[in-house]
């Protein structure tokens, strides 16, 4: 298999072939031998020349963390030859965003209206959990196309909030 | 010995008492609000009942409808853990009423340490050291005037009634005093709908140490060493631990009689917390008294080898403490993290939501009370502690280096928790110095924290573990942008994923 590997926003070729547990692994062209094992769901053990690794695998709603020991790594894989995530791939920065709900919560205040122009980080609803606020903030410039959180509801961590466009 | 103990609390506590229970042969019995059916203090006791509603207001507060529980399962005694009913005389007062056992002090010694004046006045004729101050309230700029003059500035006025910081104000130079008087009034007015205010030295950078204590019915009463409470964050304790490394044997004693004289001029039973406050010259000043058990009592329970909620059952069983003072003996040192759902990254938000993988640590010198387990969605109601770690060790040096080697172990997905903050702190050269007071933690997080030498080879291999996740457990990722996997997952996975985003 061949991927394109995100790690920390620095993008890698990943090539993988094995069996057994036993893997050879091109990384940007440089050979590496892994014994790999899945000691249960979303936990893997990596040998590598007699160096030993746990590597954690945590998925939200909006991202793909990996753990090594207790450094997280924000992870994003692609497939190259899928026309799917490469139009996906592609920056996200136009055509429209979704604000969506970092943490389940109740939606206690909605800060702008549909069709209002908003900045880069501004807030556009209020969740509280836990008895904490937490401004919830525009992830782009634009134009608030819709807005799907309702004043009083609870939402859970993923719901759409809003669309920014 | 009672046969049955209601537990009026939720989360680890109430694992904690109900393990207790559970250990002197005594049946429990929980009670959870609507979404606590899954919490894991009902699946541990013997018996739960629900008691209404998400809002602690309409469940965890209500008097009537846990005595109404205790009642019809014959539950003989109530123990209220910390927090919701644990300080509210009127709960003790009915179950006295119903004939139920209140495992705790009485409702009088309640009373009397919940007013902070009436506390004050109560502890100066037993002659407890206070910050120096009035302990009545202010009649007067006048008053006030004078007697900041004769005590020094800075000063700090503080509501009667007061608590989490309200109605406090600090003044640093004379021509402040009368504004912020006048503020600290209007704002006690407010929050408690008393405007008494009183005035005391301001002790700058504070330690925070407590003192347990421990008393029986029959007018026995004994100390049990001090905790070092003093790394906080927004008046919030995060970590404690037990002895304190600036406290000799001397202070030690010292402490532990005044705060013996603080129980005994309260008439207290049960277990209880003397707060005080230490100065750089090591000067030491009653602050207040809990009157419950604290959440970091493990750390007295590892360095003096005894169960305090055994023994708060036992008090409350009209059995008399089973050792005298002289036969306390304090071996070791243990260190409490407090285990929070909340976000490091993001300026320390609550974080609730489903716990999709938990890799829990043991081995030596390790304890972790907790109320969280894996497939366990945490409700966005409550406080958002989750369990805490404790460390214990021969020397103060041998209880860090468990607990590092723990928080390693320690991991949390699904959610975000404090781990992190602890493995910083137990980093810090200021911290393996003991050099902390209250203002401690917010110092440390000012700082940017160091990034990690070895970052570029953890990047290798997370790009290689990517991959080879990808392979041998595919994930689905529908409605994820910017991530594709070749092969299939399992339905009711994909489908979940799938209505999770609508």
């Amino acid at each position: 298999m061949v991927y394109d590997v995100t790690v920390d926003g620095v993008r890698r070729r990943l090539e993988l072939e094995g069996a057994d547990g036993h893997w050879t692994c091109r990384l940007d062209g440089q050979y590496i031998f892994v014994d790999a094992i899945l000691t249960r769901p979303d936990v893997l053990s990596l040998l590598i020349d007699g160096r030993s690794f746990e590597i954690k695998r945590e998925q939200t709603a909006t991202d793909l963390h990996l753990w090594v020991g207790s450094r997280r790594f924000a992870v994003e894989l692609h497939d190259p030859r899928s026309l799917r995530s490469r139009r996906d791939g592609a920056g996200d920065e136009h055509g429209p965003r979704k604000l969506v709900a970092p943490m389940p919560g109740k939606v206690v205040r909605v800060l702008v209206e549909e069709n209002s122009q908003v900045e880069t980080g501004q807030g556009i609803v209020v969740v509280e959990a836990m008895k904490m606020q937490n401004e919830i903030k525009s992830p782009k410039k634009g134009v608030v196309q819709k807005i799907l959180a309702v004043q009083g509801t609870n939402v859970n961590s993923g719901d759409v909030l809003a669309i920014v466009e | 010995m009672f046969k049955k103990v209601l537990i009026a609390n939720r989360g680890e506590i109430a694992v904690r008492v109900i393990r207790a229970c559970r250990e002197m042969g005594i049946a429990s019995v929980a009670v959870y609000s609507d979404v606590d059916r899954a919490s894991l203090h009902v699946r541990k006791a013997d018996e739960a009942y629900p008691i209404g509603p998400a809002p602690a207001t309409e469940s965890y507060l209500r008097i009537d409808k846990i005595l109404d529980v205790a009642r019809c399962s014959g539950a003989e005694a109530i123990h209220p853990g910390y927090g919701f009913l644990s300080e509210n005389s009127k709960f003790a007062r009915a179950c006295a009423t119903a004939g139920i056992k209140f495992i705790g002090p009485s409702p009088a010694s309640m009373e009397l340490m919940g007013s902070k004046t009436r506390a004050r006045q109560e502890m100066e004729k037993a002659g407890v050291p206070f910050v120096p101050g009035t302990s009545r309230g202010l009649q007067s700029q006048e008053e006030a005037a004078e007697i900041a003059e004769s005590i020094g500035y800075p000063v700090m006025l503080k509501a009667a009634a007061g608590g989490g910081g309200k109605g406090m104000r600090m003044v640093r130079a004379r021509e402040d005093l009368r504004s912020a008087l006048e503020a600290a009034q209007s704002e006690a007015q407010r929050s408690f709908g008393d405007d008494e205010v009183y005035i005391e030295k301001a002790i700058i950078n504070p330690r925070h140490i407590e003192m347990q204590v421990l008393a029986d019915e029959h007018g026995n009463t004994v100390w049990l060493g001090e905790r070092e409470c003093s790394v906080q964050r927004r008046h919030q304790k995060v970590l404690e631990e037990a002895p304190s490394a600036i406290v000799d044997a001397d202070m030690r004693r010292r402490m532990g009689e005044v705060a013996v004289k603080v129980a005994q001029a309260a008439r207290y039973a049960n277990a209880g917390t003397v707060e005080f406050l230490v100065d750089q010259q090591m000067n030491f000043y009653f602050l207040e008294m809990n009157t419950r058990l604290q959440v970091e009592h493990p750390v007295t329970e590892l360095i003096t080898g005894l169960d305090l909620v055994h023994l708060q059952i036992r008090i409350a069983n009209g059995e008399e403490l089973p050792f005298a003072q002289d036969e306390v003996t304090i071996r070791g040192h243990a260190i409490e993290c407090r285990i929070y759902a909340e976000d490091p990254d993001n300026n320390y938000f609550p974080s609730p939501g489903k716990i999709t993988l938990l890799l829990a640590p043991s081995g030596p010198g390790i304890r972790r009370d907790s109320g969280m387990y894996e497939g366990w969605t945490v409700p966005l109601d409550y406080d958002p502690l989750l369990a805490k770690l404790i460390g214990y060790g021969t020397s103060r040096e041998q209880a860090m280096m468990r607990l590092q080697r723990a928080l390693y172990e320690y991991f949390v997905a699904g959610i975000k928790t404090n781990i992190s903050l602890f493995r910083r702190i137990l980093q810090d050269p200021d911290f393996h110095a003991a050099r902390v007071d209250t203002g401690y933690l917010d110092r440390l997080l000012g700082q940017q924290s160091k990034t990690d030498v070895d970052h570029d080879s953890g990047q290798t291999i997370a790009a290689i573990a990517a991959g080879l996740f990808t392979m041998l457990q595919p994930i689905s990722t529908a409605g994820r942008p910017g991530h594709q996997t070749p092969a299939v997952a399992s339905n009711w996975k994909q489908k979940g994923r799938t209505e999770a985003m609508h």
